[in-house]
């Protein structure tokens, strides 16, 4: 299973290296959340500073719906998904390379946002490990589950205006948890992080094995 | 020759559509088939249930002996399968995208660099995005990887559509090539009337049935 995952994983990172999607375009997008946030709060350090856990993992929800349908356009639009399905791949396989791809992408893309944030709003980190962590389990619930609600949307035939629906209240959870676990290793907020990291880790397992169990029935349905 | 497609009373439907309503016929092993019928008659719809792409409502469906009821997954890896839609990464390389299918159907570099000369795309065409490719190249692309992968089933839909007379050519010799080795050929074209096989038959589909047959109409 994993050498087939990983096959699916390189072929979509060589399509983004070939496209630069992502970097041409996702990103100037994601700075611009962060620099229009910056803008909206008028500029006052002191909130930007409180806020700024919550805006990081706003602004990353939304870069990460374009990344999904980028990842689902990938296969949809010259009808791959169909090739995919005949070539003995499994769907398991499939969705955990697609996953893997996805977070791949989405990590780069926080750490060019959490460098922007931290010089653009003047922070300072008081618990390096415990940002690195959450951020890591963070995207892999957002990876695995933004892996599966595309495909739903995308059979749905409504995938732009209904995958942000769909996938935004399901993360609702892990948004919350990651806000904390960052407020408190930024120092913003009285909160035990390494607890919150106990429930993301939870919602993250979850999710992915939901994902690896229906995404099969689910491509067939779409 | 052993039967390698059987439908009775097959009936697929997409959405609310009955886009297959009763479809019976039986293939033997190394036939070339032919599939005319008007547009919207159920031609591709009867190519994607035999390729296990199309769940079957109701009706007898057996595909190389997998029940295209409860056996869809486990027949897919035996079907080549050239649609509408060449099922191509438009970022990706001929190269690359040869490359990555190969990979995922199992065979290795010689096999690649057979189809592609086969089908004349190991020149510069190689390292040019598919994006950047005419039809007709896309098309020579997507019957490369038919060659790579070496189903036991080939279904076509339209695969003369964007070809010039030169890639025509090649489909054909690639087709009779397939059929000699034993590969089953299902054909859906509007614009050939023979391929030339001597094992050659021509269904005729319409409202989503198959309403003539050449095998039984001589037999007849």
């Amino acid at each position: 299973m994993f050498r087939d995952a990983w096959l699916v994983t390189k072929k979509d990172l060589l399509i983004e290296l070939r496209s630069r999607i992502l970097i041409n375009q996702i990103a100037p997008y994601t700075l611009l959340i962060l620099v229009l946030f910056g803008f909206a709060l008028d500029a006052d350090t002191e909130t930007l500073r409180d806020t700024g856990p919550g805006l990081f993992w706003v602004s990353t929800l939304l870069v990460a719906i374009l990344a999904i349908q980028r990842s689902v356009d990938v296969e949809t639009s010259d009808s791959a998904i169909d090739r995919l399905m005949l070539s003995g791949i499994s769907p398991t396989s499939i969705y955990v390379g697609k996953t893997i791809g996805l977070y791949l992408q989405l990590i780069v893309l926080e750490a060019l946002l959490f460098t922007v944030m931290v010089v653009l709003f003047d922070m300072s980190v008081v618990d390096y490990p415990l940002v690195i962590v959450s951020a890591v389990v963070t995207t892999l619930a957002i990876s695995s589950s933004g892996t599966l609600y595309g495909v739903i949307a995308s059979g749905l035939g409504v995938r732009e205006t209904l995958l942000p629906v769909l996938f935004l209240p399901v993360l609702a959870p892990a948004v919350i948890g990651a806000t904390r676990a960052f407020g408190d290793a930024f120092g913003r907020v009285n909160a035990d992080g390494w607890a919150w990291l106990g429930l993301l880790s939870v919602i993250a397992i979850v999710y992915t094995l939901v994902g690896m169990l229906t995404y099969g029935n689910i491509i067939e349905d779409t | 020759m052993a039967t390698v497609i059987n439908l009775e009373q097959s009936m697929v439907f997409l959405g609310q559509f009955p886009a297959l309503t009763g479809a019976t016929m039986n293939i033997r092993q190394g036939e070339v088939v032919l599939i005319k019928g008007p547009n919207g008659a159920g031609k591709s719809t009867l190519l994607r249930l035999c390729a296990g792409l199309l769940p079957m409502r109701s009706g007898i469906g057996t595909v190389l002996d997998f029940d295209l009821r409860t056996q869809r997954m486990e027949l897919r890896a035996h079907i080549g399968l050239l649609g509408h839609r060449t099922g191509l990464y438009p970022d990706l390389t001929v190269s690359e995208n040869l490359k990555f299918w190969a990979s995922a159907y199992g065979a290795n570099d010689i096999e690649v660099d057979k189809a592609m000369a086969f089908f004349g795309l190991n020149d510069r065409l190689g390292s040019v995005q598919v994006q950047n490719l005419s039809e007709g190249q896309r098309r020579r692309t997507s019957f490369a990887l038919l060659l790579i992968k070496r189903p036991s089933i080939w279904l076509l839909d339209e695969p003369y559509a964007g070809l010039d007379s030169n890639g025509r050519e090649l489909v054909n010799s690639s087709i009779l090539q397939a059929s000699e080795l034993g590969t089953t050929v299902l054909i859906a074209s509007h614009e050939i009337d023979k391929i030339g096989s001597t094992q050659e038959r021509t269904l005729f589909v319409k409202g989503g049935r198959i309403v003539s047959d050449s095998d039984q109409d001589s037999e007849g």
